[in-house]
């Protein structure tokens, strides 16, 4: 051993670019691991937009579709439940879905784009287990003030038939509505915006 | 010793000897990156082969994305149609009644062309004969007593085979009787977009990663030189 | 002056875990040898190729299917629509070859430099424990693509065990879980394959680690270098691993990546050698490919045990190759390690051993004709010979004087330096002037160079001269 001629500065210039090589190298190679754990292609094809015919939806009448692998909710509302819609704003937290995720068109009272048909994604959004539908009004259960709506039997959070989230329970927004758009009188696709297509 | 070395060195020779004889092969003449060919093999091979073969390792936008189309000119032109652009290329052949038709279930053909090689699959396809001996009255000179009748007999037209002789031996010949709708090199160029094709659908990432290669390869060489001035420097302490 | 918040909590943290104790006993004081050359790099670069396994056999579990009716197609799967499987699963499966390619290496600089040797001996157990754990990991690991070659390369493994007398039948069923291959035998293999196995690898290494960090390392010239020892107890001869041999190593590690990048991006089937063609058929219980063979790591036993005409004697002729390897500390009888100074014979046994093993690896891949059979029955008897006739004749060895010193070697860049000054005289040698006889090149360039033409005589001088010197070398 000797330590002769030893160029400090050489010796800690050196050390600092391969540490810095060496941490880019790992940095490259670390994104296509977490990279793989991404949705796969075949996750995405699962995600493809589903398209829904309506015609079939007698009044008063739910139907599920499975959207991304998550139930989504179409409802055919007469127009009693449009009109008991316009009563509980004050009971509601986010009457006019302020704080709630929905497409600008779905950005209304009924939280639709056509009154009648309402269409949300059937998550509780406060901890994401999918709610009851129960649209009679007043039942023994859940006592007289319920007007008809969604009940979340997880940690009984109350929404009404537009999805928007009574005050006092636990979930904090209103229930998302997903993209969606007409392509005829009768069918929705779902999953396809439909501001994006007429821009 | 030296002796040893020449036994050695005569009984590794006795061993090329003993390769075993095979048809020889036509080269295929593969480019991955010709998406045109790509294109005419993908829309040949929906037409002549899907009927009974899926490529269900693939879907059809992957191959739109790859190839650098608009997903919606490979629904049009390529797809069968009602087909989504997130399907895999599947056959609507039933497997029950393939397996009564043909004796087996055709394969999928998604690493065929890494299984077998694109120029066996190349001269396979070129090679069909008549022989009425067969079920279907067609025989392969490539792959004796194939289960799978010609499906492209109409382009390349009838061929015989023909037992030939030369001062090396014996080798068979395949003698075109009848012309088909396609010249012979029309032919060649219609089976060698197919084999593309097949060889893209084999390892559709192929491209992409003798791309990437060159910059890791790159860096490394960068790693490489820094590592080694680096021990250089520090290897001055050693005596 | 205050130490810092930041420095106390690492205080607090090392008086209770002895960090920095275990950095200066493996690291920054642990004293190796200084004139370790290019064999030793196999060691470190072992150690990576595991990192690299574990971890992209990690993420190649998150979507792989265990299930027969899955498993091909959950392969394709990775390889196509997961983002960046391909990448991952090539890493594993070239990981895979290279493993055995760096052990290997591993293994021949052990015979090269006698690292088996006292005080050695359980140091080499362990590493053989390893290789034995390696080949089983490999194997199971070889299955899980349910391939053609996957199948039918583990039906015939799986055979094996039934030319065990009496309760061979029974084991081998056993081990299938069924009457062939299937799913229960896929699915046991995945077991040991991801959870099992590789426990077992990471607490040999560790195992075999501490037992080198405890009698030190070998080194080419066979010397303990504990025995001379400086006023404060460092061997004279010794450089502390950290900082020397880490940065070496990094260059090492370089340079291997640099063949494994390669491999990955421009040829990850490696010829069908890394990947076999017929695995990229689905696995058909009901047909045999035409030709099959075991991956090329496997390949020499494989051979050997296709040598031997019986069918037990062959289980006991493949199981024996590897036995003997774990004897080596008590075979050999001489008491010189390195090749450096050992006598003729020896050398000349080891060149016949690397000969033979080759010979019967590249055997291994090749189709059964009568005259490979005779070969490998050759290769056979000389790969036992070497390690059953080492006993004797390691006894006579004529060994040179081993120095109590390591000795000097040039470093890389004089010997590089050397072969420079080399060149030109060697062209001289081998080429002659003679005016050519016809124009060749454009006049411009008709310099020198094309004036030279091969000269028969300078190069039979060369050859010549190249063949004494390894004879030499081997004497």
């Amino acid at each position: 051993m000797n330590n002769k001629g030893v160029d400090k500065s050489k010796r800690q210039f050196l050390t600092s670019a391969l540490t810095v090589v060496g941490a880019v190298g790992s940095g490259y190679l670390a994104v296509p691991f977490l990279a793989q754990m991404q949705p796969s292609v075949k996750a995405m094809a699962a995600g493809a937009p589903v398209e829904v015919d309506i015609s079939k939806i007698e009044d008063g009448q739910l139907i599920r579709v499975a959207w991304r692998g998550k139930p989504v909710w179409v409802l055919n509302r007469q127009p009693e439940v449009l009109a008991t819609l316009k009563t509980l704003d004050s009971e509601l937290r986010d009457p006019s879905s302020n704080e709630s995720i929905q497409p600008p068109s779905s950005k209304n009272a009924v939280r639709s784009q056509r009154p009648e048909i309402f269409v949300a994604v059937g998550l509780c959004t406060h901890l994401g287990c999918s709610p009851t539908f129960r649209p009679e009004i007043a039942p023994v259960d859940l006592g007289e003030k319920w007007q008809g709506g969604f009940f979340c039997p997880c940690h009984g959070s109350w929404f009404d038939l537009a999805g928007r989230v009574y005050r006092g329970v636990p979930a904090p927004t209103n229930l998302e509505i997903p993209p969606y758009r007409y392509i005829s009188d009768t069918r929705v696709i779902i999953g396809e915006s439909s501001e994006e297509k007429s821009a | 010793m030296k002796s040893l070395l020449t036994i050695l060195l005569l009984f590794t020779l006795a061993f090329n000897i003993s390769a075993s004889e095979e048809v020889e092969l036509q080269e295929a003449n593969i480019d991955l990156s010709d998406t045109d060919s790509l294109q005419r093999g993908a829309q040949h091979f929906v037409t002549y082969c899907l009927g009974c073969h899926s490529a269900k390792h693939i879907r059809y936008l992957r191959f739109a994305l790859d190839v650098g189309v608009d997903p919606k000119k490979v629904l049009n032109d390529i797809a069968p149609e009602g087909s989504s652009i997130y399907d895999q290329i599947h056959s609507a052949m039933n497997k029950h009644d393939a397996e009564k038709w043909f004796g087996v279930q055709p394969p999928d053909l998604s690493l065929i062309a890494r299984s077998r090689g694109a120029d066996w699959l190349y001269s396979y396809l070129k090679s069909y004969y008549i022989d009425t001996s067969r079920p279907f009255g067609v025989n392969n000179l490539v792959f004796q007593d194939t289960a799978m009748p010609n499906p492209l007999w109409k382009l390349q037209g009838e061929q015989h085979a023909e037992a030939r002789k030369t001062i090396y031996g014996e080798y068979t010949k395949l003698v075109l009787d009848a012309p088909g709708t396609l010249s012979e090199h029309e032919f060649d160029l219609f089976v060698n977009d197919l084999v593309n094709f097949l060889v893209y659908v084999g390892e559709p990432v192929k491209l992409e990663r003798e791309r990437l290669g060159k910059f890791v390869l790159l860096f490394l060489v960068i790693f490489l030189v820094i590592a080694y001035l680096l021990k250089k420097e520090y290897w001055k302490d050693v005596d | 002056m205050k130490p810092s918040r930041l420095a106390e909590c690492g205080n607090w943290v090392l008086n209770r875990f002895p960090v920095t104790k275990f950095w200066n006993d493996h690291m920054a004081q642990y004293y190796a040898p200084k004139n370790f050359n290019i064999w030793y790099f196999f060691g470190s670069l072992a150690l990576l190729v595991l990192v690299n396994q574990i971890l992209t056999g990690i993420l190649l579990t998150m979507n792989y299917k265990p299930d027969a009716k899955l498993a091909f197609d959950s392969v394709e799967y990775i390889m196509r629509d997961v983002p960046w499987g391909w990448l991952v699963r090539y890493m594993h499966s070239t990981g895979a070859s290279a493993f055995f390619i760096v052990i290997y290496l591993h293994m021949f600089r052990a015979l090269l430099y006698g690292s088996f040797k006292h005080p050695r001996e359980l140091i080499w157990i362990f590493g053989m424990l390893l290789f034995v754990a390696l080949m089983a990991e490999a194997f199971m690991g070889y299955l899980l693509p349910w391939g053609q070659m996957s199948f039918w390369g583990a039906q015939v493994i799986i055979s094996l065990f039934s030319a065990i007398p009496v309760i061979g039948d029974d084991l081998s069923l056993w081990i299938r879980g069924d009457y062939v291959i299937a799913d229960a035998t896929l699915n046991r293999f995945f077991a040991f394959h991801v959870i099992a196995v590789p426990l077992v690898l990471v607490m040999l290494v560790f195992m075999h680690l501490v037992a080198l960090h405890e009698v030190g390392s070998n080194n080419p010239d066979g010397i303990e270098i504990k025995e001379s020892k400086d006023p404060w107890g460092h061997p004279v001869d010794g450089i502390p691993f950290h900082p020397y041999y880490t940065i070496k190593d990094l260059v090492g590690v370089g340079v291997f990546l640099l063949f494994f990048a390669t491999v990955i991006f421009y040829m990850p089937e490696m010829g069908g050698y890394f990947l076999e063609h017929a695995n990229f058929i689905p696995a058909d219980p009901m047909k045999t490919p035409e030709h099959i063979a075991p991956v090329w790591y496997f390949t020499p036993f494989y051979s050997i045990l296709r040598a031997i005409p019986d069918k037990f004697a062959g289980v006991i002729g493949m199981g024996g190759s590897i036995v003997v390897l774990f004897l080596m500390p008590w075979l050999d009888r001489c008491k010189v390690k390195s090749i450096r100074y050992r006598g003729g014979i020896f050398k000349k046994a080891l060149f016949l051993f690397v000969i033979s093993f080759l010979a019967l690896g590249y055997l291994g891949t090749q189709p059964v004709t009568p005259i490979a059979t005779t070969m490998a029955r050759l290769f056979t008897t000389i790969y036992f010979g070497f390690f059953l006739l080492m006993p004797i004749y390691t006894r006579w060895e004529k060994t040179k004087p081993v120095p109590r010193r390591l000795t000097k070697v040039k470093s890389f860049e004089d010997q590089l330096h050397e072969i420079e000054e080399q060149i030109p005289a060697f062209i001289e040698e081998i080429t002659e002037v003679k005016p050519a006889s016809t124009e060749i090149g454009h006049p411009a360039f008709k310099g020198a160079f094309f004036n030279r033409r091969p000269n028969p005589k300078g190069i039979a001088h060369v050859l010549s001269r190249v063949a004494t010197k390894l004879k030499r070398s081997l004497d």
